[in-house]
């Protein structure tokens, strides 16, 4: 069986799928933070996917790669920061404590 | 009968085996022998003699007696301890520490896997040693072990820019990544090493050095083993045949980040005093394993420069291994990057022609031309030309 | 099987069982030790696919930045040791529910999708016209010689044989970007006092 496109898409859906559950699911803020993580990894295996097998963006896929990991470090550190600052303000990191906007 | 013997033994599985067999050998036969050479340095160092009784007058087979009794001594696991992470954390310093050496050339031809990012991922490989680091302390469920575990890692990856930084100044030198290349053009004679080839890159050797010392958590950075402050650090809960693992990844990061060094700047496997590889005139197999000699030999002594190191100078304070990093010693490398790139431009401004190519094997007889005059030598569009004539 | 496919399937199933783990694992560290096997595995399959460049970008940014970033949040943030902030099962059931509405989606869409009629792909197998961080290189300064090889890869004979973005200045905005969010997270970070005034 060759391995084709399809098979490297799969596991980049996966992935990306896999990030919103924990999105969705985890009350720890880091928690929300891996799942973002996890989805912009699926995303990055989607673009090299199609970098590896369509001849026109063989060069592009690398470069939106490169471009997406960059960002994706940026975001990471933000997120953080935030998180520490909310620990600082409430003592907890549980997303469900995060109330002061409700209603 | 004898295809199919042929066949198995090229076949790419069989090589990979026997190549990652013969590299983890050298990681665990160099352990040994690294781990007798720092307690006779030590010994000799602080005047006395070091192991003298275990085979023989100099104490050869001490490491042995020291593998067996680790080996004999109970797996303690602390109660508080999770675990899962524990056990996880030795395994991942032993791999950071092993990826390595599956790029670095030991002779011309002699690498298991020849990538034309070999720098890089080396670079790579070694900051994911890290994570393992943090792992045994989070995961020794003592507070001491955690904060020295931290400190350590933020020793470590603040270590890993200047590290970093002075990896790309041979890279922009040479042009190229794979070190099997930067080695190549490092032949002849030992004035055509990288250490010899700028002011910039000359001082860029030794704050590599540094910081390869640092990151390795070896003296005088070595707070993660800082007896009389956190009782042993990161390491604290690890005993027995847990500890020979941590040991034995922290002495094949220091010879793979030393032998980055000798590649990079110290020539590689050039014996520097031989016109041209010594395969040019022994043939592959004789030259590869002179080559591969002179390329150990210089590993282990910057090796040994690093124990010298340890048992001469006095530990530092995390707060000043932090400002050694970030105060001086990254602006220092961006200065010595900065200086490398414009180093051909500032010769060629005041004495165009001097800096003349450097002709060997591996490298073409003009040199190529270069990218920034191709593209202004691309035509333009002709209606440019036409409204600009 | 040959190689490639075995590699292919061990790293692409440890890939998988790993972020599985992440959003299974109760404990906030063990998510995140999963996440470390997730991201070398996704680092892996850039390996596979002939982005060696990338993979070891991955290792570097990911796995030995963003993850230690994470675990020092993680560290920073701890709420005693090994607790674990317990998500209630009707929100897990919304939530695999979501998932697994959106991965048969994606996957029907994958699968319905013939790609080769949308545009001709051509698996690109030979070693000789590997991709590598040279080309790489060039194409951020807009020299794309993906139609000609040069006689070696030493002389760089760029050709344009097809009009190529630069994407140099892209690359400086993001570089400068990066340099101005760690800045500013790191300001936000920093230890505040304890009284609460108006920063």
């Amino acid at each position: 069986m060759n391995i084709g496109l399809t098979h490297y898409l799969i596991v980049g859906a996966l992935l990306f799928v896999t990030g919103v559950v924990c999105m969705a699911s985890k009350r720890n803020a880091i928690g929300v933070l891996m799942g973002v993580e996890l989805v912009l990894n699926g995303a990055n295996l989607n673009f090299l996917d199609f970098a590896r097998f369509n001849e026109t963006f063989a060069m592009e896929g690398m470069v939106f790669t490169l471009f997406v990991i960059v960002m994706a470090a940026a975001e990471a550190a933000i997120a953080l920061a935030i998180v520490l600052n909310f620990y600082n303000n409430h003592v907890s990191v549980d997303v469900d404590a995060a109330e002061e906007l409700k209603g | 009968m004898w295809d199919s013997i042929v066949a198995f033994i090229t076949h790419p599985v069989t090589v990979a085996v026997i190549a990652a067999a013969l590299l983890m050998g050298l990681m665990l036969v160099q352990a040994i022998i690294f781990v007798w050479l720092e307690r006779k340095v030590a010994g000799r160092i602080q005047d006395r003699l070091g192991p003298t009784r275990v085979g023989g007058k100099f104490g050869w087979l001490q490491t042995l007696a020291d593998g067996i009794k680790l080996l004999c001594k109970e797996d303690f696991i602390p109660a508080a301890a999770d675990q899962f992470l524990f056990r996880l954390a030795a395994y991942l310093v032993i791999i950071g520490s092993f990826l390595p050496f599956l790029a670095m050339p030991f002779g011309l031809g002699v690498v298991a896997l020849d990538m034309n990012i070999a720098a890089f991922y080396i670079l790579a490989v070694l900051s994911t040693e890290v994570f393992g680091v943090i792992l045994a302390g989070y995961g020794s469920g003592s507070k001491w072990a955690l904060f020295g575990a931290m400190r350590e890692a933020a020793q470590m990856v603040s270590y890993e820019v200047p590290r970093a930084l002075c990896v790309i100044i041979p890279i922009v030198a040479t042009g190229t990544m794979s070190l099997t290349l930067i080695v190549q053009q490092q032949e002849g004679f030992f004035w055509n090493w990288l250490i010899f080839l700028n002011p910039f890159t000359f001082l860029a050797f030794w704050v590599l050095f540094v910081s390869v010392t640092a990151s390795c958590k070896r003296a005088p950075f070595d707070l993660a083993e800082a007896e009389s402050e956190l009782v042993a650090g990161f390491h604290t809960e690890f005993s027995g045949f847990r500890w020979l693992l941590l040991f034995m990844g922290e002495y094949g990061s220091m010879f793979i980040t030393s032998a980055l060094c000798v590649v990079l700047f110290l020539g590689g496997w050039h014996t520097g005093v031989l016109p041209h590889d010594p395969t040019h005139y022994l043939g592959p197999i004789l030259g590869n394993i002179v080559n591969v000699v002179v390329f150990l030999v210089k590993g282990w002594l910057l090796v040994f420069v690093m124990m010298w190191v340890r048992w001469t100078l006095p530990r530092l304070r995390i707060d000043q291994v932090m400002m050694t990093c970030l105060k001086y010693l990254i602006p220092i490398s961006a200065f010595l990057l900065l200086g490398t790139c414009l180093y051909p431009l500032l010769w060629n401004t005041l004495a165009p022609g001097r800096l003349q190519w450097r002709e060997g094997p591996g490298i073409p007889a003009a040199p190529p031309p270069s990218v920034g005059v191709k593209l202004t030598q691309l035509t333009p569009p002709a209606e440019l030309t036409a409204s600009v004539k | 099987m040959d190689l490639a496919e075995f590699f292919f399937w061990t790293v692409a199933s440890l890939t998988c069982l790993s972020a599985l783990m992440v959003a299974a694992a109760q404990n906030i560290v063990r998510a995140a030790v999963w996440l470390l096997f997730t991201l070398a595995g996704v680092s892996g399959l850039y390996f596979l696919l002939g982005a060696d460049f990338l993979g070891a970008v991955q290792l570097i940014v990911y796995v030995g930045g963003v993850l230690i970033l994470v675990i020092f949040g993680v560290m920073l943030t701890a709420q005693g040791p090994f607790t674990s902030i317990k998500t209630p099962a009707g929100e897990w059931a919304f939530s695999l529910v979501v998932g697994f509405l959106l991965f048969s989606l994606l996957l029907a869409c994958i699968l319905s999708t013939s790609f080769e009629t949308l545009r001709p792909t051509k698996v690109v197998d030979d070693p000789a016209r590997a991709r590598s961080a040279t080309d790489l290189g060039l194409v951020l300064l807009g020299v794309d010689d993906a139609k000609v090889a040069g006689p070696s890869k030493l002389t760089m004979v760029p050709q344009r044989k097809r009009e190529s973005m630069s994407y140099l200045f892209p690359f400086e905005i993001v570089s400068v970007h990066l340099v101005v969010v760690l800045i500013g997270a790191a300001y936000l970070a920093r230890a505040k006092r304890r009284r609460k005034e108006q920063a």
